[in-house]
């Protein structure tokens, strides 16, 4: 690789920032699993390489009763092993077990799969359908904006210069609540999405569905938040008529591009039958729950 | 800035200097002599370059060199016991697992890592956690082969 200045691994949330804001080429590494390989191509080296992983506040997964803490450097593969965070939340931690192979695991962090903007990446639709709120820390101090606000369009985010991203905060579920998430990849394995949808929805004792989020990705510049497809769910037993409402909201809402993963037209119809298939899967979950 | 990086490497202390942005692929081969883990693509996508850090499957290519200091590498020259084959290096070679070789060293390093942790895998999981390993030679079947053939030996059971 060409050259970079300097590598730097703060062991305090209040160096990093400090070390971020002095210098506006130093770029935040955590898995390094889309910085790097940017870097690579683009030659484009950062002036600091300013390592995340061993400032504590930044890795590491907590669930207690107010919900999910992550730090957002924390790999997808330590996140997959928390048998608690799988239960509670088992369509984000799918979609977190999507990223890439074992290898990429190893290293990837919703963190970084967060700040990098992609409108594929995988993990977002979850976290929005959680409520999930992020933690920034910058050189004015500590603020939370919610994930559906995170990003502003592709490679783009609410992170100003100096800003890190130090953890994501997931409220826990209210009760007969669960989430499921589908990606649809051309190939079957190691790809990036063509469509994404997560669906999170909430039962009462009878069944009828009191409260749903819907959350679609890769078919627009950001992962949006569809309150329409939620409503078509909400007040029904989630039956095949209420899951075909929601998915035709998902694709009206959906403005996808052409690309060689998929036409605007076939993600627009697939991400409708994501979205009916997640909220199905999500339905049986809950109703599975007391 | 040259880093001075002091780290472990196959269970011996180890003390190098490299470039702020070499990756640790690059230290390896170029800078220690440990030319066993291979680059395949350098951007994540193939498995060749896979080593363990404390312990934990990681594609070398996208690991900076100066991140591995006071942690523990694992490569493929420290997967056998002295003149020892680990039960995976063994089975790869009575299974004819390979052909070119260029992708072996990354396979033995992520099949161990999963026998390390279970140690009776189906043949799915097998597949699965080796879907980011890639071979252009062998069609993937003698390796998985291979491997479960591993586990059964690690597990005492003869197939
Ligand atoms: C082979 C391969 C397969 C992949 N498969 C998938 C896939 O299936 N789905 C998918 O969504 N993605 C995939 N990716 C992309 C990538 O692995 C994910 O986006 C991953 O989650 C990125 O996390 P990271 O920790 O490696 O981020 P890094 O590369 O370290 O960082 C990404 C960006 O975010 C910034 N950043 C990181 N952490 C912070 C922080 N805490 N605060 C502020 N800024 C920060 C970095 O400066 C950089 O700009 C794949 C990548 C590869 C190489
Ligand atoms: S060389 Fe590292 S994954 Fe291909
Ligand atoms: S044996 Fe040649 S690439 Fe696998």
């Amino acid at each position: 690789m060409p050259q970079t200045q300097a590598y730097e691994a703060p062991r305090t949330l209040a160096d990093a920032v400090r070390l971020l804001s002095t210098d506006g080429h130093a770029r935040p590494l955590a898995g390094g699993t889309d910085l790097l390989v940017q870097s690579r191509a683009t030659q484009k080296l950062p002036s600091t390489f300013v390592d995340l992983k061993r400032i504590p506040e930044l890795v590491g997964i907590e669930v207690g009763p107010d919900g999910l803490r992550l730090g957002a450097a924390t790999s997808a593969a330590v996140i997959c092993e928390h048998a608690e965070a799988r239960r509670l939340w088992p369509g984000l931690v799918e979609a977190i077990g999507l990223l890439g192979s074992t290898q990429i695991q190893g290293r990837a962090s919703v963190g970084g799969n967060l700040c990098n903007g992609s409108p594929a990446a995988d993990t977002t639709c979850s976290l929005i359908v959680n409520r999930a709120r992020g933690v920034i820390a910058g050189a004015k101090g500590e603020r939370t904006v919610e994930v559906e606000r995170f990003t502003t369009g592709p490679g783009r985010t609410v992170l100003e210069p100096g800003d890190l991203l130090v953890a994501l905060v997931v409220p826990r579920p209210a009760a007969r609540t669960a989430d499921a998430y589908l990606r649809l990849i051309p190939r079957s394995e190691m790809d990036i999405a063509a469509a994404g949808a997560a669906a999170s929805v909430t039962l009462d004792e009878r069944g009828v569905c009191t409260a749903a989020r819907v959350a679609i990705g890769a078919v627009a510049p950001t992962a949006l938040l569809v309150p329409a497809a939620a409503d078509a769910l909400i007040g029904s037993r989630l039956d095949d008529a209420a899951l075909r409402r929601a998915a035709d909201a998902a694709s009206a809402a959906a403005r996808p591009i052409d690309d060689k993963r998929g036409t605007a037209v076939y993600r627009k119809t697939v991400v409708g039958v994501l979205t009916r298939r997640a909220a199905g899967i999500a339905a049986e979950r809950a109703r599975a729950r007391p | 800035m040259t880093v001075h990086v002091r780290t472990t490497i196959n269970a011996e202390p180890q003390e190098f200097l490299c470039e702020p942005g070499e990756t640790l692929l690059e230290a390896l081969r170029s800078r220690l002599g440990l030319t066993g883990t291979k680059e395949g693509c350098a951007t994540g996508d193939c498995g060749a370059c896979s080593v363990l850090l404390d312990g934990r499957l990681v594609p070398a290519c996208l690991v900076l060199a100066a991140e591995v200091s006071g942690r523990e590498v694992l490569t493929v020259e420290g997967v056998a016991t002295g003149d020892t084959l680990h039960p995976v290096q063994q089975k790869f070679l009575e299974h004819a697992a390979l052909q070119c070789g260029v992708c072996t060293p990354g396979f033995v390093v992520a099949a161990k890592a999963l026998l390390d942790h279970n140690d009776d895998p189906t043949e799915e999981q097998v597949r699965y956690w080796l879907a980011g390993n890639l071979c252009r030679c062998t069609g993937y079947d003698k390796i998985v082969r291979a491997v479960l053939d591993a586990a059964a030996d690690m597990r005492g059971v003869t197939v």
